[in-house]
């Protein structure tokens, strides 16, 4: 051992990252690697599997919104924007419902060794996110064979991606560290994850809803998200969240929901991860 | 065995507090929180640790004791930042890894191959590192053709070897055990001790917590001894494990304060090796019997008390031993009396330096530890016959040509 390592310094007690950023980094990596790992290698038709999840749901809405209800002939491309949509909203329901008890069902490692809380949710949420970039290559295939053509737009995709990814880890982050304390966190969310389905632009178009309702669903920071998205792979001639909503101004209120749930999830977490371990 | 007094100080505990707050009443969901806003203050507070300071020096093997509840865990926790303390400070140099318990984080879905490098770096290696170190560990286990099983296909035996590997692999600076020796056979026992003993010659420092006073004095350089949440006694790990005795057999409430200790049930008068004329001897001749004579008084009554030794060689490993109860008539020991223990006993040892420990134990059945002293007599066995072990014994056999 170096005179250097032999430097007394302070334990500071658990954090979020305790343990040194560039553990925890790879902590993150191996656990959701091999998480994704298996569950892809663990059953016989595997990786089949977890995309058949979302092109059922796809095959049954598809049925449901062009049969009963006429959206297949009032949105263009309204197939593929359902297809896309679903897979989207299927990381944050997917990330967000996981981390809600991962902190507990991890329980044996918070309460006996040093593990770097933010780690647990946050591998949760990277776990989600290698399922949609596999579910994503499928969609591609799937808009290419729809014969939508690729425009320069689809290179701004990666942007809404982004954001998608700032909101569910801040989401999943303050839902995991809420629950070892509050355990109807789980009941509460479950209920909530539903009512975004349906507040958020998944099924539908902003476009095509009531005037007043069009209000309250642009306050949802996930409704940008998914206007953006339409507008810039599925449908060129989409209006647009700017557009079909109140303007660029309105568009500050979901923005800054995104930056008060960022700010809520860093703080819940700093105040609940020293105590984590002892309220299991 | 004092050693490690002139090296750095690793772990440095100044004051160091923790309060749990029990709710009497568990508030678990947002609705009892909502219908009880009030309910918030019904909490018990239960004093873990009232202010506890130490330091453990490099290459120190540093045992930490105290009854179930004394808060030794609680400390061992807030030290492998489990818990964060609520006052003082501590300060720490080097990698530390934490042993809380054998195999946590294993995922019973993954390889052995998978859970090793995972839990590697959950000792805070690095990927790479422990990716190298995946051989070695295997290797230690005795695994190396399961490594592609799935951990849930493991035995149980299997496992615990695994765990223990991983543990010795990941090659912390600073280890923090709290009884991992507990788990496994004595086989098993046996390896952590090598394990730790080759640990200390590879100069690592070892914080053990324990219940089991044969190991502080077997294995430790110093140790502590933690009560009601207080630093009761720190340094030499005899006077640690005295002081344990004390506590765990001098009443109700282990004496009526810090520094005033109530006294141990028996003490040992005398302890002398005679020769086989009867002279008294500090050393032994190989292939002589040794007589042994040992004269116990008991402070307090005994009740059915049972009087064991155990030879032991350097190496701390017991070779043979014999338990005594009292001859005939009443089976306990008046307060103030005596009893004494004299004999002679074959002696097969070969030469070398040995020592012979002692355990008095009251009510047989529930085997009540009274008197635990590690090193009652010391001698050396001189010799010209030199062998192979620590004993020689009678062996009828030859060997033939053709």
């Amino acid at each position: 051992m170096s005179d250097a390592a032999l430097q007394l310094r302070d334990v500071r007690g658990p954090g979020a990252l305790g343990g040194g950023r560039r553990r925890a980094l790879e902590l993150l990596y191996l656990i959701a690697v091999t998480e994704f790992r298996r569950s892809y290698l663990g059953t016989a038709l595997g990786y089949l599997w977890s995309l058949a999840r979302p092109l059922l749901l796809f095959a049954v809405l598809l049925a449901v919104f062009t049969q009963a209800f006429d959206l297949g002939d009032r949105v263009r491309h309204y197939p593929m924007l359902l297809l896309f949509n679903i897979v989207l909203f299927g990381f944050f329901q997917e990330a967000t419902t996981q981390a809600v008890s991962s902190i507990v069902s991890q329980e044996s490692v918070v309460r006996k060794t040093q593990f770097p809380r933010l780690v647990i949710p946050l591998a949760v949420v990277l776990t989600s996110l290698f399922n949609l970039a596999v579910n994503l290559v499928v969609v591609l295939a799937f808009l290419l064979v729809a014969g939508i053509e690729p425009t320069w737009t689809w290179l701004l995709f990666p942007l809404v991606l982004a954001l998608l990814l700032v909101l569910t880890t801040a989401v999943a982050t303050i839902l995991a560290a809420l629950y070892p304390r509050y355990r109807d966190t789980a009941i509460i969310w479950s209920v909530a994850a539903t009512a975004l389905f349906y507040g958020t632009p998944v099924l539908y178009p902003l476009d095509i809803v009531s005037e007043r309702l069009r209000d309250l669903i642009s306050l949802n920071p996930l409704t940008p998200l998914f206007e953006l998205a339409r507008k810039w792979v599925v449908d060129p001639d989409a209006p647009g969240p700017a557009t079909v909503g109140n303007g660029t101004a309105w568009l500050l209120v979901p923005a800054a929901i995104v930056v008060a749930v960022c700010a809520l999830a860093v703080w819940v977490f700093k105040r609940e991860a020293p105590r984590i371990a002892e309220e299991l | 065995m004092a050693r490690a007094t002139d090296t750095p100080v690793v772990i440095e505990a100044r004051g160091v507090e923790k309060t749990f707050r029990v709710p009497r009443h568990r508030v678990d969901t947002l609705k009892e929180r909502a219908l009880h806003p009030l309910a918030r203050g019904e909490y018990r507070e239960l004093h873990a640790l009232k202010g506890v300071s130490f330091e453990v020096r490099q290459g120190e093997f540093f045992g930490i004791v105290g009854r179930n509840g004394s808060g030794k865990s609680t400390l061992l926790k807030i030290l492998s930042s489990i818990y964060r303390a609520d006052g003082g400070r501590i300060r720490m140099a080097g990698r530390l890894a934490p042993f809380i318990e054998l195999g946590v984080g294993f995922n019973p879905e993954l390889t052995s191959r998978e859970n090793v490098v995972l839990n590697g770096v959950m000792m805070g290696l690095s990927r790479r590192e422990s990716q190298r170190r995946l051989d070695a560990v295997l290797d230690f286990a005795e695994l190396r053709e399961f490594a592609d099983l799935k951990l849930k296909n493991y035995s149980s035996g299997m496992l615990v070897r695994l765990a223990f590997a991983v543990m010795v692999e990941a090659d912390a600076d600073i280890m923090l055990v709290d009884e991992v020796l507990a788990v496994g056979d004595a086989a098993f026992a046996q390896k952590c001790m090598d394990v730790f003993r080759a640990k200390r010659e590879g100069g690592k420092t070892l914080v053990l917590v324990t219940h089991d006073m044969a190991t502080v004095q077997g294995l430790c350089d110093r140790a502590m001894l933690l009560h009601d949440g207080e630093l009761r006694y720190a340094g030499e790990p005899e006077e640690t494990a005295l002081r344990y005795y004390r506590l765990n057999f001098g009443g109700v409430n282990g004496g009526a304060g810090a520094g005033d200790v109530p006294d141990v049930n028996v003490h040992v008068v005398h302890a002398r090796l005679a020769n086989a004329r009867g002279e008294r001897v500090e050393n032994v001749e190989q292939g002589e019997p040794i007589g042994i004579d040992v004269v116990f008084e008991a402070r307090h009554e005994l009740e059915s008390p049972v009087f064991g030794f155990h030879v032991v060689n350097a190496d701390g490993v017991p070779l043979f031993g014999f338990n005594r109860a009292l001859a005939g008539g009443e089976d306990r020991v008046a307060a103030g009396g005596r009893v004494r223990i004299a004999g002679t006993i074959e002696n097969p040892l070969l030469p070398g330096r040995y020592f012979v420990s002692c355990m008095v134990s009251r009510n047989r059945t529930q085997g009540d530890l009274a008197l635990h002293v590690l090193r009652l007599l010391e001698f050396v066995v001189y010799g010209t016959r030199p062998g192979p072990g620590s004993v020689s014994v009678k062996a009828d056999v030859e060997a033939k040509g053709g």
